[in-house]
């Protein structure tokens, strides 16, 4: 990636600290312009290497070996598939040669990677969601309400309309969903925009709103509740031509859906709207300075709304890619167990708002939160559930600790050394 | 009419009261539909709303717009829900309103949001954003519950909650002040690492088996008032409170005094509302946050503490499911102003009772929606459309000397 725009911005603003504009802590500009050159990458290495050690030595404390607890853990995630050479091999004919393949895409390990993978997607987009914002200079805390109305939406869609072609079914799914998730999304940019509510807050209102009303949709007795069984508390089943198609592994059994390919397709998006493109360029240079960006005729109120109906989108295409992939319903505990949305903040913070970063960060947190799962984890290792919430304790410190920034931190004593 | 004006002073016009009595007509428009009244016909939510609607306008007219809008606003909505209640069942209403009962619970209901919101009202008064009240109240939900199944001494575990609160705050305190991190970041993880922590040694202690059933023997008592059981109306809503819910009343009218009425209150708001004129006159600005943010830990704690050994008398991951972030709304509804926070408590808490009555007249679905009320309302507040909502000015930026 080339970063020539921002260095040249972050010269003069990284130094200094940023003038407070009109009540917005410069939240997203700070990040944005502090990370550079080799920091970009030792910072959030570093910063997840001490996250693991830390929750490592809460596991040391409680009595169990975090090595034995991190091998297993690393086991369920799948990712132990790319190591596995040689495991498959077939002999060339009428010679004593064998083709070795490097994987075998029927093993245990290969399941595991596919459920990494399906749980990396929507972390992937959410993550995108907050990254984008941030390039606006807005906090987007509301991804999981995004992704809520995009995954709400995408299920009424995907089991009704039964009648449609499947190509068909899919895109139309895929389209309003996304866009109810870009409508949601636009909500605080707008309010930001024209009364100056800050987004934070409304972000934070919006998600518990978006978690009531699908509680209530979905819920007993609820308008879209399950049509058959009166007593379940779940929405429709999505029809098998709304499905997104499983390119690898079981097809009945949660094998791996072709969202993964849209979760990529939509960081190449990122990247480029973000550096290639008159919209992007504008939406850096209001999170840069709304005040400089407004004096040279740039539009800050369009460029709050786009942003944050482009990573409302960005979310609720999340939600679809769960429903339409492997979910195919949903309902009040699926609801209340989802933290998809601040696990994406998580790794756009981490990964730094770049598109490989969040690609990045996304994997590992997707892999850490697979790993631990009930299903996955080796029980007699560590208990499932306390891994779970060692998942929990990992991420808080690596929020934690990229909030500190530790490039930053580092470079800062030293000049205050210099200086001495 | 101005005479009443001049006595209630200067911010009480006679266009405003008119404005106040507008939304108290479109209140009563519903309220006359409902037990123990019963109005059973549609006229007369229709006419007392209208009536409100017509001060409504009357007042936004000379001038007095945001309370006017109010007026016709809280008018509509009492002819929509007063015509609702004309039209279902006595049986149905008899069943869900029960005014000493939804009074209590609604009590309940508001105490922890009154601790989240009190403590983030010393916290962002001081300029430091807290997104992480909701984290406090878990780490003092489980800190309580583990220390009073410890000890069996409900002081001591108050103890030891307010002291993990500010545990956790001080972490708070640390990141944003000293360290300048971003506020939301810091409290976003804040958050994270108490679900995590208390899901973790939850586990780790408690395992399949959950928390010990004899909490209710030895946690927060209640107070049982027997000359007031007698009494009409009153008796059932204040004869049997838990004892947290009396000290919350005491620690609002002290917030009050405190922040309004004292040397340290003055140094919190102007830190809060323009650090570098606080530091020109000689008030330390770190030590002021440092104090006002640990305090808030430790007070949000508090309800937490009440929640599980007041209130449930047990624990469960993740237990207090959004209610810091209610106390956050409930903060902002209330402008960062105590009495006014504490109003919107006991709205947002008369809600919460509200949705747990719905489903014995009118079935599930409906009280879920209701939860979602607080948060709409406070979307509603932030963005300004009655009475603009804003925090204090200096919230959210770090402090540097120069």
């Amino acid at each position: 990636m080339s970063g020539r725009s921002d260095e040249l911005v972050s010269e003069e603003a990284g130094e200094q600290p940023q003038a407070p504009v009109e009540g917005i802590p410069p939240v997203g500009t700070a990040l944005l312009t502090r990370a550079r050159g080799v920091y970009r990458v030792v910072g959030p290495v570093g910063t997840t290497v001490l996250a693991f050690f830390l929750g490592g030595l809460v596991v040391l404390v409680t009595g169990d070996n975090p090595l034995r607890v991190y091998h297993a853990i690393f086991n369920g995630t799948g990712l132990n598939w790319l190591f596995h050479f040689g495991s498959y091999s077939i002999r060339v004919p009428f010679t004593t040669h064998h083709v070795w393949f490097w994987w075998d895409t029927g093993s245990v390990a290969a399941f595991n990677l596919q459920q990494t993978l399906l749980l990396t997607t929507p972390i992937v987009l959410t993550g995108l969601a907050v990254a984008f914002a941030f390039r606006v200079g807005l906090f987007n805390i509301g991804g999981q309400g995004q992704y809520f109305v995009g995954a709400y939406v995408a299920v009424w869609i995907g089991s009704s309309f039964a009648h449609l072609q499947p190509l068909v079914h899919v895109l139309l799914a895929v389209v309003v969903a996304t866009l109810a998730g870009a409508a949601y999304g636009s909500i605080p940019g707008l309010l930001k925009a024209t009364t100056g509510a800050h987004e934070v807050i409304t972000t934070i209102m919006l998600n518990w709103i978006a978690f009531w009303v699908g509680s209530y949709l979905f819920g007993q007795a609820g308008p879209l509740q399950i049509s058959t069984q009166s007593g379940v508390p779940e929405s429709n089943v999505v029809v098998a031509g709304a499905k997104l198609p499983v390119f690898w592994g079981p097809k009945e059994l949660q094998g791996l859906s072709i969202g993964v390919f849209v979760a990529l397709a939509m960081l190449v998006v990122y990247w480029v709207v973000v550096r290639r493109t008159t919209l992007g360029f504008e939406i850096r240079a209001v999170g840069f300075n709304p005040e400089a960006a407004r004096t040279s005729g740039i539009s800050v109120t369009r460029n709050y709304v786009l942003a944050m109906a482009i990573a409302g989108g960005f979310a609720g295409l999340a939600g679809v890619c769960d429903i339409l992939g492997w979910q195919f319903q949903i309902g009040p505990s699926e609801i209340q167990a989802s933290q998809i949305g601040f696990i994406g903040l998580a790794a756009a913070l981490l990964g730094r708002n770049s598109a490989v970063g969040v690609g990045f960060a996304s994997l590992l947190f997707g892999a850490l939160i697979n790993g631990t799962s009930g299903r996955q984890l080796d029980s007699s290792i560590f208990p499932p559930e306390l891994a779970g919430n060692l998942t929990i304790v990992i991420q808080g410190l690596v929020v934690l600790f990229v909030g500190l920034d530790l490039a930053g931190v580092l470079g800062g004593l030293r000049r205050r050394r210099r200086s001495t | 009419m101005t005479a009443l004006a001049v006595r209630l002073g200067s911010r009480w016009t006679a266009t405003r009261i008119v404005a106040a009595g507008g939304i108290a007509l479109g209140a009563l428009a519903f309220w006359l539909a409902l037990p123990p009244l019963h109005a059973r016909t549609t006229a007369v939510p229709v006419v007392v709303g209208i009536l409100g609607v017509a001060a409504g306008i009357w007042a936004a007219s000379r001038g007095e717009r945001r309370a006017g809008v109010g007026a016709i606003v809280a008018s509509v909505l009492g002819i929509a829900l007063g015509v609702l209640a004309t039209a279902s069942s006595v049986e149905h209403l008899n069943a869900v309103v029960v005014w000493s009962a939804l009074l209590a619970s609604t009590l309940r209901y508001a105490t922890p949001l009154v601790y989240a919101a009190i403590g983030g009202l010393y916290c962002e008064r001081s300029g430091v954003v807290n997104v992480a009240l909701e984290g406090m109240l878990l780490t003092g939900a489980y800190f309580g519950l583990w220390a009073d199944d410890l000890t069996h001494s409900w002081v001591l575990a108050l103890l030891v909650a307010m002291l993990a609160g500010a545990a956790l705050a001080a972490i708070h305190a640390v990141w944003s002040i000293t360290l300048k991190v971003d506020q939301i970041i810091a409290g976003t993880a804040l958050n994270f690492l108490a679900l995590g922590v208390t899901g973790y040694l939850f586990v780790q202690h408690y395992g399949d088996q959950g928390t010990p059933g004899n909490i209710d023997k030895y946690g927060v008592p209640d107070i049982h008032l027997r000359f007031l059981s007698s009494w009409y109306f009153i008796g059932p809503i204040f004869g049997q409170l838990n004892l947290m819910i009396w000290l919350s009343f005491v620690l609002l009218v002290a917030t009050w005094a405190i922040v309004f009425r004292t040397p340290f209150g003055l140094r919190l708001r102007s830190v809060g509302e323009h650090p570098r004129a606080a530091d020109t006159v000689g008030i330390s600005v770190a030590r002021t946050r440092y104090l006002a943010v640990t305090s808030s830990g430790a007070i949000a704690a508090l309800g937490g503490a009440y929640l599980s050994i007041g209130f449930v008398h047990s624990f469960n991951q993740g237990m207090t499911n959004g209610i810091g972030f209610i106390g956050l709304a409930a903060l902002v509804f209330g402008k960062w102003r105590p009495l006014a926070t504490w109003g919107a408590t006991l709205l947002f808490g008369f809600s919460s009772a509200l949705a747990g009555k719905l489903p014995f007249g009118y079935g599930n679905q409906w009280g879920t929606l209701f939860q979602a009320l607080p948060y709409v309302l406070t979307v509603v507040a932030v963005a300004g459309v009655i009475g603009r909502s804003v925090g204090p000015a200096a919230a959210g930026r770090p402090y540097t000397r120069q």
